[in-house]
């Protein structure tokens, strides 16, 4: 007879105890790139909305910008650093692909002996990670976990490709999840799909991110607003329940189209984070949140909305209760 | 099968859901671009509102041969079925 393992009893539910973020230090505007490559403020600002984003200096590594954010989330938490179990760091633009980023992050934090491990699922990769601290809760297996999203994305981007050198910034945005009785991370709907994988890539270690940018547009505006509604369905919410709105910060005109498309409340608080950030891929998300409650835009206990989608391609959406 | 007008109707609406074009507006000889302050990225969503009006996908590489409110009334009428 096949032996049964036992399983290890987990919390009913996961919920977010609290956000930080980092950006980096220069503050790179249009006025700046439009000296370098052939294009210009207006034309930015119309088809992406980026008025400036941020550009990491040599201090400021994916790790660096990972535990600051990761510190500043465990500071507004009120969790000590010996208390976390769980180090997730998101992230598709390590320095190299070994060792992974999050022991060194955790280390750095004060963290002993954390499950600590990367995830690239690209700029879906803060919501993939949310997902998997919640569900490592649920199953017993974490307590308390830190889910950050970092990246250096300057590293990669062709500063000479008009295409891609006016959206991508850097910046890291964390948050503490904890095990909870009354869950406050709904069930994630996430997919992927294949075959457009080419659309954003980097082909080797020499080279620079290329981007299909109509494509990825057409995707982002046409697949995604059925996988938001089933995430709301999922967590028991309404669409007429969210408050807040943050999808990935990857252009300003795809956060308008979606908002659109689902036909949100209008008194919806949407993220627009990329307006002085810049795409950052799988930060953006939480250094958007971050922003919005620092300003006093959420409030605690309001009912958000995330949605991840990117390079993969891959998507991943679910409904928190913002802390 | 939508009537000329039909399509032409429902393809100001949708110009104006998407991109804000006043009805009056679209008439078939006006340029996306160059009149309608339609760029690019407003063609994609005006495309996949086709799609869903219409039942006719506008790929983007047929997407590029069409420059006017005219051009895409013919495209959708020869290629819905
Ligand atoms: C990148 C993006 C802004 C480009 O917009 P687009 O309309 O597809 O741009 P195109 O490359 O077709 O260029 C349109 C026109 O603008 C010009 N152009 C392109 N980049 C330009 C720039 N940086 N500055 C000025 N003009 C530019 C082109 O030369 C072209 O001119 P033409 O019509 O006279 O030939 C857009 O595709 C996009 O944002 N896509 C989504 C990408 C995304 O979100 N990626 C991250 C996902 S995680």
């Amino acid at each position: 007879m096949t032996r049964r393992l036992s399983a290890r009893a987990g919390a009913p539910g996961a919920r977010i105890l609290g956000f930080g973020d980092y950006r980096p230090r220069r503050i790179v505007t249009n006025e700046e790139i439009s000296q370098r490559v052939d294009t210009d403020d207006e034309w930015i600002r119309t088809r992406v909305g980026i008025a400036e984003r941020r550009f990491a200096g040599d201090d400021e590594s994916v790790v660096d910008m990972s535990v600051a954010a990761a510190g500043k989330a465990l500071a507004t938490s009120g969790v000590l650093a010996q208390d976390i179990d769980t180090v997730i760091v998101a992230t598709c633009t390590p320095p190299a692909p070994i060792p992974g980023l999050a022991p060194e992050v955790a280390h750095r934090l004060g963290i002993a002996s954390a499950g600590a491990f990367d995830l690239n699922a690209a700029c879906a990769g803060f919501c993939y990670g949310l997902a998997s601290a919640a569900d490592a809760i649920r199953s017993g297996s974490s307590q308390n976990a830190l889910v950050i999203g970092a990246e250096k994305l300057t590293d990669w981007t062709d500063q000479d490709d008009r295409g891609t050198c006016i959206i991508f910034g850097d910046g890291a945005g964390a948050a503490v999840v904890t095990a909870t009785d009354s869950p406050g991370i709904g069930p994630v709907v996430w997919g992927s799909d294949g075959e457009k994988s080419r659309a954003i890539s980097v082909a080797d270690r020499s080279s620079f991110m290329e981007m299909d940018g109509r494509a990825v547009y057409r995707w982002a505006t046409t697949q995604l607003a059925d996988s938001a509604h089933r995430a709301c369905k999922l967590a028991g919410v309404d669409i007429s329940d969210i408050d807040v709105f943050v999808p990935h910060q990857a252009n300003l005109r795809i956060v308008d189209s979606m908002v659109r498309t689902l036909k949100l409340r209008d008194d919806v608080a949407v993220a627009r984070d990329i307006v002085t950030s810049g795409n950052t891929s799988s930060a953006s998300i939480p250094l958007a949140l971050t922003a919005m409650i620092e300003r006093g835009e959420v409030k605690t206990g309001d009912t958000a909305l995330l949605l991840g989608f990117g390079a993969g391609l891959t998507f991943a959406g679910q409904v928190i209760i913002c802390p | 099968m939508a009537t000329t007008e039909e399509i032409q109707s429902g393809l100001a609406e949708i110009l104006e859901e998407v991109a804000g074009v006043l009805p009056a507006d679209a008439t078939p000889e006006k340029s996306f671009t160059e009149d309608l302050d339609v760029d690019s990225l407003s063609m994609v969503e005006i495309a996949t509102a086709v799609e869903d009006k219409f039942g006719v996908a506008i790929p983007d590489d047929e997407l590029a041969n069409i420059s006017t409110v005219g051009d895409a009334v013919s495209f959708i009428e020869k290629n819905q079925s």
